[in-house]
């Protein structure tokens, strides 16, 4: 799995962004075991307190879980992952949505400008 | 939990000048610290200080409830800022040496991570590059299962690929029992692997904060932060 550090955000809620992207993904399966926090530590090179806070807010959000002895694993709940999913997107969106609107594109103007965009990726799909 | 490192008023002058001044601070188990701060603010001292390199001459500073000494350098690594082996020594003498020395020293530790970055055990201190023989000094106090490492600008010297390497290893390290603090100005490099800083200026502890509450508060990186509180 791809880490990456940004600085403007807690380390930690930017670890938590980055495991559940790969849960949305399938980066991590449904019901998978996690790596132990020194690994996952190690592999994105962060503190291991900082990655065993964001694992633990992620247990709090429901979607790791801990069984005493075996073990961190992922959430078998499928709509579980699926709320995040759309959590993601709905950010995706947002942060476009403010792009688009600092280029003065808004409301009618911005879904055609989407629409022309898709028709000539499929366009260019067929061809 | 009980501190491993704790200064209370603690104070160094050196004749007129005042090194460190009224230094009050905890370091836990487990936590991963670093000491940041301008050239001349006082890190070195500090870590001087708790090696009984130096005696304070104000307030005190206990390791694991205790003055520095003879007991404390049992629990204590300590990784100084200038060059500390014997030129004519090759790694492998210097390993007997540690072995010696301490009885934490893990000799296949240190010969494993000698061996990932390719140092050769039977050659002489003389004869290796200056980043070669940073190499070997980390390798040897990181390689004892100390309470307290003390690491003076660990990566200053070394190239990125061993900086990344280094890291690692403090990563891998990571015991909830020990403690590491590493003194640098190369913060954006350590940052990720922080718990939380001391940052120190003109003698003074300014601030001692964990890394992600200086992110959430300020909306950005402690290398950010830092650059901005200690503009020239």
């Amino acid at each position: 799995m791809e880490w990456s550090i940004r600085n403007d955000l807690p380390i930690y809620s930017q670890l938590m962004e980055q495991i559940k992207l790969a849960l949305v993904s399938g980066g991590f399966s449904p019901g998978e075991r996690l790596p132990s926090v020194r690994d996952l530590a190690a592999e994105a090179g962060v503190n291991p307190n900082t990655m065993q806070r964001a694992l633990q807010e992620l247990e709090r959000e429901g979607l790791v879980y801990t069984q005493r002895t075996a073990g961190r694993f992922v959430t078998e709940e499928a709509e579980k992952i699926a709320g995040v999913k759309k959590g993601l997107a709905a950010r995706q969106v947002r942060d476009f949505l403010e792009a688009m609107e600092k280029l003065g594109f808004q409301g009618g103007e911005l879904l055609a400008l989407i629409r022309e965009n898709m028709k000539e990726e499929n366009n260019g799909g067929d061809t | 939990m009980a501190a491993i490192l704790e200064c209370t008023g603690l104070g160094k002058r050196y004749g007129a000048v005042q090194a460190l001044e009224n230094v009050n601070l905890s370091i836990e188990p487990g936590r991963v610290v670093g000491l940041l701060g301008p050239n001349g603010s006082g890190k070195t001292t500090l870590l001087k200080l708790a090696n009984g390199l130096l005696t304070p001459n104000e307030g005190e500073l206990r390791i694991a409830g205790q003055a520095p000494g003879p007991k404390t350098r049992a629990l204590v690594s300590y990784l100084p800022d200038k060059a500390f082996l014997a030129e004519w020594m090759s790694a492998r003498q210097l390993m007997d040496f540690f072995g010696d020395f301490y009885a934490d020293f893990d000799r296949a530790k240190a010969q494993d991570m000698l061996g990932r970055l390719g140092i050769d055990e039977t050659m002489r201190i003389r004869q290796m590059s200056k980043g070669t023989r940073e190499k070997v000094q980390l390798i040897l106090v990181m390689s004892r299962a100390a309470k307290l490492y003390l690491l003076d600008e660990p990566i200053g010297g070394v190239d990125p690929a061993t900086r990344d390497y280094i890291l690692d290893t403090i990563i891998r390290n990571y015991n909830p029992e020990a403690a590491v603090v590493i003194s640098t100005h190369l913060i954006a490099d350590v940052e990720p692997v922080l718990d939380e800083v001391v940052l120190i200026n003109g003698g003074h502890v300014v601030l001692q904060s964990s890394v992600d509450d200086i992110r959430t508060k300020y909306g950005r990186s402690v290398d950010g932060y830092f650059r901005e509180v200690f503009r020239c």
